[in-house]
């Protein structure tokens, strides 16, 4: 099984294959599409890329969620409801909810996806 | 203009692999425009070559029913010129396949010499947004008519004698 940090080497070069990035911008607490510059594309590319370095299977939306919040009743004028971060937390356990469950703050949704994010799942794929 | 830059296919392996063959010619309205003066087969158009070449046989591995796009182009390198006259060998391998997009690995080449080396990722449209498949049209499959032999008999081997 491997350790905490030969996953992280292991997600750091799917992500720098897959973006374009060096070695040292990948960091624990990078966001993907702000820090990292990636675009939804790259999304599907990642799975993919993890898949086969760590021979695990990645249903679709189990990392990278399709639609996270289509519904009225998860959000309202730009904010999450209760009922919105609970749905947050059932698609995406892996992700760092601390401070979204406090600001709500729709807008902050795409700073979930960090690097730290993608090596807690695989963490969960590989015991 | 019609988007054709593929004429044929030699091999077509489901899920395996394609060799498909493009003829270049001063006919042709880009191949003047890159450069005027020396006309030549645009890398970019023999990228689109390679996705057709590897977007068909992806269709075809999933039997047309999946809306497949050219997602990225991982890699490509150029190492010679395509020059009018010259016919582009272009094969192109699976080398991933999942059901929500596929990897080919593909060489481009003219009488043996080599062009190209080009990575693609294909990525397949959810059902929901694809509506009619504007992908497979009846006029992209019609170089399937100038190119398979009737249904039952075996493809080519993608062997110098098949061209």
């Amino acid at each position: 099984m491997p350790t905490k940090d030969e996953i992280f080497e292991g997600v750091q070069e799917c992500l720098v294959e897959a973006l374009g990035v060096d070695d040292e911008e990948v960091q624990a607490d990078k966001t993907l599409t702000g820090d990292l510059g990636a675009e939804s594309i790259d999304f599907l590319d990642i799975v993919f890329r993890l898949e086969k370095a760590f021979s695990i299977k990645i249903p679709r939306g189990e990392l990278f969620p399709d639609d996270l919040l289509n519904n009225s009743e998860y959000v309202s004028d730009g904010k999450l409801t209760e009922e919105g971060v609970k749905v947050l937390r059932q698609k995406i356990p892996h992700a760092d909810l601390a401070r979204i469950s406090e600001t709500r703050n729709v807008d902050d949704i795409p700073k979930l996806f960090t690097v730290q994010m993608i090596v807690n799942y695989v963490a969960t794929k590989v015991t | 203009m019609r988007w054709f830059l593929i004429d044929r296919f030699i091999c077509l392996e489901k899920g395996k692999r394609a060799v498909a063959l493009k003829n270049v010619t001063l006919g042709e309205d880009h191949i003047h425009d890159s450069f005027p003066g020396f006309p030549m087969m645009p890398a970019p158009l023999i990228i689109e070559s390679m996705a057709q070449t590897g977007g068909m046989l992806a269709g075809y591995t999933f039997d047309f029913k999946e809306r497949v796009i050219l997602a990225k182009v991982d890699r490509a390198v150029f190492f010679d010129f395509v020059l009018p006259g010259d016919q582009m060998r272009l094969e192109a391998e699976l080398v991933e396949i999942r059901q929500e997009g596929c990897r080919t690995e593909g060489t481009v080449t003219v009488d043996g010499r080599k062009i190209a080396q080009i990575r693609l990722m294909f990525a397949h449209l959810p059902a929901e947004d694809a509506g009619a498949n504007f992908v497979f049209t009846r006029e992209f499959l019609s170089v399937f008519l100038t190119s398979l032999p009737l249904e039952g008999m075996p493809v080519g081997s993608g062997s110098a004698k098949d061209a």
